[in-house]
């Protein structure tokens, strides 16, 4: 891991106006985590969900293949309409592939939902700013995108109406999670994505 | 874009034999950035009530899209001109990794005939760069050979568990006239 405390604070400096600390909001917005089946980005949303879920069998996370989280969410909500199925991802990851959420909007899945955690750096390497913190706003590229259902989640008032996106409702849905680029969860996951695809297969019940 | 130079109902009955085949193996789920030499595959998947025909903005989403796919038990085929292997190669680290199973469909250009100076770094590199990500290649020639080489890879996609491009060259296809 590429982070030190001072890079940390250097973030928290130029980014003041972020209050919610990933480690309360993306539980709160996910709720009871069993309702759904993950497809996680690399870096700190694979923590994020490994240590909300304890690196369970229903999750399926990146450490490499950036780009690859939002669409490899479609295949497997085209797979299993009879599931919900939500992208966890972060903002460096989905810039990696804008065009997904293009390809996801025309299709527009009623069972998958996408929360991006925009903490505006790349946290993994060093907290770098991404393009979130020079102006670039991901929730309007979703709409713009054709995604019909979108919020930005900036403040805890702003939680419970999230949640109910991500789990409601008729077509895809995009919450941009906007966090003080604070750490994810410090956890071990299992990093073999064959072993995790097979643990993912097995524990998967077939369709009713 | 791939322009048949030979007859259309000739190319018409190969990939529509291509296609029944697909569906035959139960691929439900069918990826694709727009190409010509791909047109009627698309065009059937596109009329086919019972698959998913997912275009594409790039093809790397599609290698996503197909482990997606895969996780939640269903097949699919990623349909692509060989200038979009080159956007697949770090997202073949999933699928070479995860040892996710994978069937591409790749039509050529930069080979037999080919018109444009373009299009040859990334014809002359598609089966390396392929090989490279442990991506299994079988050319195909002509039509009798390109139903084989699909119904073998199905068989070794699907049966298997391994990643295999079908490569249907220029001389299958035609080359584009300039």
């Amino acid at each position: 891991m590429a982070t030190s405390s001072t890079s940390t604070t250097l973030a928290n400096a130029i980014a003041p106006c972020f209050v919610l600390d990933r480690r309360e909001a993306v539980p709160a917005l996910i709720g009871r985590h069993d309702d759904f089946l993950f497809v996680a980005g690399l870096a700190g949303t694979s923590r994020d969900i490994a240590a909300l879920t304890n690196d369970a069998a229903h999750v399926y996370s990146m450490a490499g293949a950036m780009g690859g989280a939002a669409m490899m969410g479609l295949g497997l909500a085209l797979a299993r309409r009879d599931r919900r199925v939500m992208v966890l991802t972060g903002d460096g990851e989905l810039l990696m592939n804008l065009g997904a959420l293009a390809t996801i909007a025309v299709l527009n899945p009623p069972n998958l939902s996408i929360l991006v955690v925009d903490n505006g750096h790349y946290g993994e390497t060093g907290y770098q700013k991404s393009h979130t913190s020079l102006g670039v706003d991901l929730e309007k590229i979703a709409a713009g995108s054709g995604i019909k259902r979108t919020a930005t989640v900036e403040k805890a008032a702003d939680l419970a109406g999230g949640a109910r996106l991500l789990r409601e409702g008729n077509g895809t849905a995009f919450v941009l999670l906007r966090v003080k680029p604070t750490e994810p969860p410090p956890f071990k996951r299992d990093l073999d994505p064959a072993r995790c695809r097979v643990r993912f297969k097995l524990a998967l019940p077939s369709p009713a | 874009m791939n322009v048949e130079t030979k007859a259309d109902s000739e190319a018409a009955r190969w990939q529509d034999q291509v296609y029944d085949l697909l569906r035959r193996y139960n691929v439900t789920q069918i990826a694709y950035v727009p190409d010509a030499g791909h047109r009627i595959l698309i065009d059937r998947s596109l009329a086919d009530p019972q698959v998913h025909s997912v275009a594409l903005t790039t093809e790397e989403e599609g290698v996503a899209l197909l482990a997606g796919a895969d996780l939640g038990g269903a097949r699919g085929v990623l349909l692509l001109q060989s200038s979009g292997v080159g956007n697949c190669i770090n997202m073949l680290s999933l699928t070479s990794g995860g040892r996710f199973p994978l069937l591409a469909l790749v039509s050529m250009r930069g080979d037999f005939g080919e018109g444009n100076p373009w299009q040859y770094p990334m014809g002359r590199a598609t089966q390396p760069v392929l090989e490279a990500m442990g991506v299994i290649c079988l050319r195909a020639d002509d039509p009798d050979e390109a139903l084989r080489a699909v119904g073998a890879a199905l068989t070794m996609v699907y049966q298997a568990g391994h990643a295999v491009a079908v490569l249907f060259t220029q001389k299958l296809l035609g080359a584009k006239k300039f």
